[in-house]
């Protein structure tokens, strides 16, 4: 049992122990000068879909359930936190204080929208759960793309017909303006902050994995009956763990809202699309394995980056690529000759040792 | 052990990849501080005016659902660099465009951005959609670097003083439009079908809507769809026909009116149709009757058709080199490049000034130039970045676009 725990430690302490080295490396390059503007522009977004593969495998690895609209939570946190500091610039003035209540803000609005969904949605299964949490994540999209939002001496306006319906005054200055998002959100996020994120993100998860609740968590993945019959109660474990994963997207909604001037809920970054490319950084790093999730979103976001010399086969590449991986990663042959190098390895170096 | 030696793998080939794209900026630099050096050493010698070359980015979807109007852009502005090339250049100095792909996403644009920054950019032509551009004017305001966007249609786009477009904006369309409806008395009551979802399409509504009302226009039936549903019309159609519209304005682009103008058809519902620049290429939508378009009207700056000279020279020449009818946004981004070269020419830009530099004589010589372009003649920049010039109104008539 004791061994046990230790490996675990020793297994987490890896995970903070690689995210710290490439803050710091990444850190010392910067003040050198020696990092491309490429580089330092992909920063933040590294750190934002780091944290959403990372809380996306709460639901997938931890609780067992495939979750298709994860996009769509991170839509509700950016959206929120970006109206949150929108309204606030003139009031709180220090960026440091306001970003932190930004992130308050889209964490708890994103957490309250996965208890929303999840009562309904957790009580179905497998393929069911999967294809209706899409269709919230659509949901949420398609409705913020009808929102108009507007703010004059009067109070706040609203309107789900088109910006001259919200009947303004004249000093009245429209924050949320339909499908054309929200403007001039202040560029509050940076790197140290996204990697403090990041931090907390793995600090909650595998705190949570390794605690009475993530047991129980487990308990409900690996069988249901079992667990009932226990006495755990597993529509609230369910609901626990599938809240906090929407939060934690919620926050690299936070991220990702405050790093770029324009915020619109396009097909491209709040759709299905994004929900099943976070789906594949934790397919490929591993269901429930939270360094691998790591790995695979950084890889995953720099690959196209990195592949702009390639011009218009870019993509193509990038897709090949992705299935090569995907092969040398899970396919079972390749997981079998894997092994047998490893283990060639091994006894080489047992063989080496007792020489 | 597996796992271990998996991810030590993985993280070296990350670190590994850090380093390489360190490595290539640094030789890059040094390239240019070479490049830059040899330029410093011509000009001692001889003394000779600017030579060398000055580095154009372009940014814009090639790829994803706009590629169509990116990969126009591209090929324009290649088109373009080509041909001044050719001609000798600008002062003697050569252009050179780097065109990186932004899939119409804010995100990926800023990356491009940063891409072309590495590459030591001098002058940004771009970007090609509106959300993206807004994006991108920000990081350019903030390093300082000159900015002109081929389409960028939103207000916001070109907010700093940076940056300049050469299409007109979104509330420009629609006040142009209700003005032409309304000085020509073309109708009283007017039907609209737009795109809520389109940045391009609720600006030029809003704007028409309020300029409608003091034209004495009444717009009887506002209808919208979505790019989710842009299959289907006949409800927002027949909405349109039951309230008696004399006109359907249509302030989106062609493929969803060349199914709108088939649907209305099949109601027998026959207003006049106008519509904005967006329309521009319905004539070429494929298995498309084009006698279905007959007395459609719109409002572009730019038609392929059109018989004066540099139009045709445009069309043949891209025709031959990329195949396909240009449409405006490559007459946009065609224009843009000369515009760059006027602007260059006028401030005497030379290929060694830093980005920065470049930006602050560039600014002030695009409110001093006079342009004569595809996309319109004499056209003239104020210091907020709006172009000066008269949209055309052309008629499809006899299967061609008809200058009113």
């Amino acid at each position: 049992m004791k061994n046990k725990f230790n490996k675990q430690t020793k297994d987490n302490l890896i995970t903070y122990g690689m995210v710290i080295a490439a803050f710091i490396i990444m850190q010392i390059l910067l003040s050198m000068g020696k990092v491309s503007s490429l580089m330092e522009g992909l920063l933040v977004p590294l750190c934002t879909y780091v944290i959403l593969a990372v809380s996306l495998n709460l639901t997938v690895g931890i609780l067992g359930e495939l979750s298709l609209g994860h996009a769509g939570f991170m839509c509700v946190g950016a959206f929120s936190s970006a109206l949150f500091s929108k309204c606030t610039e003139a009031t709180i003035t220090n960026s440091g204080i306001r970003f932190f209540f930004a992130i308050l803000v889209g964490a708890a609005v994103a957490a309250v929208f996965g208890i929303l969904i999840g009562i309904p949605v957790l009580r179905l299964k497998g393929d069911y759960l999967a294809i209706v949490t899409l269709a919230f994540g659509e949901i949420i999209k398609n409705f913020i793309n009808v929102v108009y939002l507007g703010r004059d001496s009067k109070g706040f306006h609203f309107s789900m017909k088109d910006t001259m319906s919200l009947n303004m005054e004249a000093d009245g200055e429209v924050l949320i303006k339909g499908a054309q998002g929200i403007t001039g959100t202040p560029n509050d996020s940076n790197f140290i902050v996204g990697i403090v994120l990041v931090l907390v993100t793995i600090f909650i998860i595998t705190n949570l994995v390794n605690s009475r609740t993530g047991r129980a968590v487990m308990a409900i993945r690996d069988n249901r009956i079992a667990a009932e019959s226990l006495g755990i109660n597993i529509t609230k474990y369910k609901l626990l763990a599938f809240s906090i994963s929407a939060s934690l997207a919620g926050v690299a909604g936070v991220l990702y809202a405050h790093n770029l001037s324009t915020l619109t809920a396009l097909p491209k970054n709040f759709g299905y699309n994004m929900s099943i490319m976070i789906l594949v950084f934790v397919v490929l790093g591993g269901i429930g394995n939270i360094r691998g999730s790591i790995i695979a979103a950084v890889i995953l976001t720099l690959l196209p980056e990195l592949l702009r010399g390639l011009n218009d086969y870019r993509m193509l590449i990038y897709a090949i690529v992705l299935i090569a991986m995907m092969l040398f990663n899970w396919s079972p042959k390749a997981i079998e000759v894997k092994e047998k190098i490893s283990t060639k390895f091994r006894t080489s170096c047992k063989g080496k040792k007792e020489v | 052990m597996k796992k271990k030696l998996l991810s030590a793998v993985l993280v070296l080939t990350m670190s590994a990849t850090l380093f390489a794209g360190c490595g290539s900026t640094d030789t890059e630099t040094t390239e240019t501080t070479d490049a830059t050096e040899t330029t410093d050493a011509t000009e001692s010698t001889d003394g000779a005016s600017a030579e060398g070359t000055l580095k154009i980015g372009g940014i814009g979807p090639t790829t994803g659902d706009a590629a169509v109007y990116g990969q126009a852009v591209e090929n324009a502005a290649q088109l373009a660099v080509d041909e001044i090339n050719a001609a000798g250049g600008v002062n003697g100095m050569m252009l050179e465009l780097n065109f990186q792909d932004d899939e119409a996403d804010a995100e990926k644009a800023v990356n491009a951005y940063n891409t072309l920054k590495d590459w030591d950019m001098q002058v940004l032509m771009g970007t090609v959609t509106s959300t993206a551009c807004i994006a991108v004017a920000e990081k350019t305001a903030e390093d300082n670097v000159f900015q002109l966007t081929p389409s960028g249609s939103a207000i916001e786009c070109i907010t700093h003083d940076n940056a300049f477009r050469v299409c007109f904006s979104d509330p420009n369309q629609g006040k142009a439009s209700a003005q032409y409806i309304g000085e020509n008395s073309l109708a009283t009551k007017v039907a609209v079908i737009y795109d809520s979802s389109s940045v391009y399409s609720t600006g030029i509504y809003e704007t028409f809507v309020a300029e409608a009302a003091n034209q004495g226009i009444e717009v009887v039936a506002a209808e919208a769809f979505t790019a989710d549903s842009n299959k289907d019309f006949t409800v927002q159609l027949q909405k349109a026909k039951d309230s008696g519209a004399e006109l359907l304005f249509l302030p989106i682009y062609y493929n969803e009116a060349a199914l709108i103008l088939a649907q209305a058809k099949t109601i027998s519902f026959a207003p006049t149709f106008f519509g904005c620049d967006g329309l521009d290429g319905i004539l070429a939508v494929e298995n498309f009757d084009t006698s279905l378009a007959e007395g459609v009207m719109l409002l572009t700056p730019f038609a392929a058709d059109a018989q004066d000279e540099a139009t045709q020279n445009f069309v043949t020449a891209y025709n031959e080199k990329f195949g396909g009818t240009p449409n405006q946004f490559a007459a946009d981004a065609y224009d843009a490049i000369y515009i760059i070269k006027a602007a260059a020419e006028k401030a005497g830009i030379t290929a060694d000034m830093s980005a920065s530099d470049i930006c602050d004589a560039l600014k002030t010589a695009m409110t001093e130039i006079t342009v004569d372009g595809l996309t319109g003649s004499g056209m003239t920049w104020t210091a907020d970045g709006e172009p000066n010039k008269a949209p055309k109104a052309v008629k499809i008539v006899n299967g061609v676009y008809t200058a009113m």
